[in-house]
């Protein structure tokens, strides 16, 4: 069962590098989301570190979005899905590996590069210490909630503007936990608490998410 | 003789339950009117002016009703999803179904009416409480389940993933609510609150019940009259159905 775990990341790692146009597209798009802010905002450096939080995670919302769609898409159009499904091992092992690969080319870059894009917003090195970590727990949850929604809209019409439908509504207590986190540590609260809550849902997801979206994919490809 | 009973199943035919449904449906609207006749006299009518709130309150007897059978409808939809889900019945996605632009409607309407109220009392069309915010985002989850259904054209994939989706958005809600509210009390201080209203008279509180029921029945009429015609459409090659009276005039 876990060498199935570990082929399916090598796989999904594999594919990914051979077509890295796709894994710069997300995190471009999230870089210029990020830019974007202060040309609509004005250039004042008090008024961006107190959006900063907000800006950030709402970004890697849209970013995390818009890859889902290439989630199962590729793997839907070639057949390999339906070979994935007939597979011995659980699907939700399976699953759990396409979005562990998933967010390793589309959501660490992410984490990482967030640093860079913080001194823009003159946020402070422990500022943006707690945003790299409130990102790195809260973009694997966002992942995986994401898969139920690209797996049921799979090879539907719109697909794409449909996800942000179903999935953005259950991104939000991940956007509240995650900017929330940021914001306690700024105003000295501390933000202990908003990452214990991220933590845990990002908990719970590993457990349900898989099992949710091993439910849609066989409902989508039968 | 049958070893069991009570057949729970009996009316989980579509063909059964077109005609009982066609019944209750009747039934329920005709006390829906009555209800809302009698509701809306005594709201406008019997119950007496508010000391602190004015005449302006009187929106509650709409608004309240409305958010409780938003949320209640979600979640009565959230149990036909899982029975259908379990039993495999085509009927428990059909009632789903049926059930949700009633729901969506009924959060627009508590949203709508909660502005109305909000204006005069609180100086703000729309505050950022985290009651509004859930119902907003319960909204959300509605007009979510209704785009996944109109997407998908075969009848039972749309069935099964909405069920799903129900099923997670269920899982959501408390998650949602409780984040929204904590979100909330740290970003300000209470300076509105839905309680800090007096404590209701009994007038009125049996004017909010009346209402309420009115809304209840409304709903099952409409929910009723809703999934009759999604059997009709998804039954139409069904022998029972072209043997209908109705149909055959």
């Amino acid at each position: 069962m876990f060498s199935a775990f570990r082929t399916i990341v090598a796989r999904d790692l594999v594919l990914a590098m051979r077509r890295r146009s796709d894994v710069l597209t997300t995190l471009f798009f999230f870089v210029i989301v990020v830019s974007l802010f202060p040309l609509g905002i004005g250039p004042e450096l008090d008024t961006l570190r107190l959006i900063a939080p907000g800006v950030f995670w709402v970004a890697a919302l849209l970013a995390s979005m818009l890859a889902l769609e290439k989630l199962f898409f590729v793997d839907f159009q070639d057949g390999a899905l339906e070979q994935m499904l007939l597979v011995p091992q659980p699907l939700s092992i399976l699953v759990l590996g396409k979005v562990l690969a998933h967010w390793l080319i589309t959501g660490l870059p992410l984490v990482l590069l967030s640093p860079l894009l913080g001194l823009q917003y003159d946020l402070s090195t422990d500022t943006i210490g707690v945003m790299m970590l409130t990102l790195l727990v809260g973009t694997p949850a966002l992942s995986l909630i994401g898969a139920i929604g690209a797996a049921l809209t799979l090879g539907l019409r719109g697909g794409g503007v449909l996800v942000s439908l179903l999935v953005l509504p259950l991104y939000i207590p991940i956007l509240i936990f995650g900017a929330g986190a940021v914001e306690a540590e700024v105003s000295g609260l501390g933000g202990v608490g908003h990452l214990s809550m991220l933590g845990a849902i990002l908990l719970l997801a590993v457990l349900a998410a898989p099992l949710a979206t091993a439910a849609a994919l066989r409902i989508s490809a039968e | 003789m049958s070893s069991r009973l009570i057949n729970w199943f009996k009316f989980s035919s579509p063909a059964t339950f077109y005609p009982l449904a066609g019944k209750i449906a009747r039934v329920s609207a005709v006390i829906a009117v009555l209800l809302l006749a009698i509701g809306l006299y005594m709201s406008f009518f019997v119950a007496p002016t508010d000391y602190k709130q004015g005449e302006g309150y009187r929106i509650i007897f709409i608004h309240v009703p409305a958010a409780w059978m938003s949320m209640f409808i979600y979640l009565v939809m959230a149990f036909w999803a899982g029975m259908g889900l379990v039993f495999n019945t085509r009927l428990s996605a059909m009632m789903a179904q049926a059930l949700a632009p009633t729901g969506a409607i009924m959060t627009f309407i508590a949203l709508w009416t909660g502005a109305f109220w909000g204006k005069p009392m609180w100086g703000a069309w729309w505050v950022w409480d985290a009651r509004l915010t859930s119902e907003l985002i319960l909204f959300f989850l509605y007009i979510g389940f209704i785009a996944l259904q109109g997407a998908i054209s075969d009848a039972r994939r749309a069935d099964r993933a909405g069920a799903i989706l129900l099923l997670v958005g269920v899982v959501n809600i408390p998650i949602i609510y409780y984040s929204v509210k904590w979100w909330n009390t740290l970003h300000q201080g209470a300076s509105v609150s839905l309680k800090s209203g007096s404590s209701m008279s009994a007038i009125m509180l049996e004017t909010m019940l009346i209402m309420t029921f009115a809304f209840w029945a409304y709903s099952i009429a409409v929910a009723l009259y809703r999934v009759r015609s999604i059997i009709l459409e998804r039954e139409k090659d069904a022998r029972w159905v072209s043997e209908l009276p109705e149909i055959r005039s």
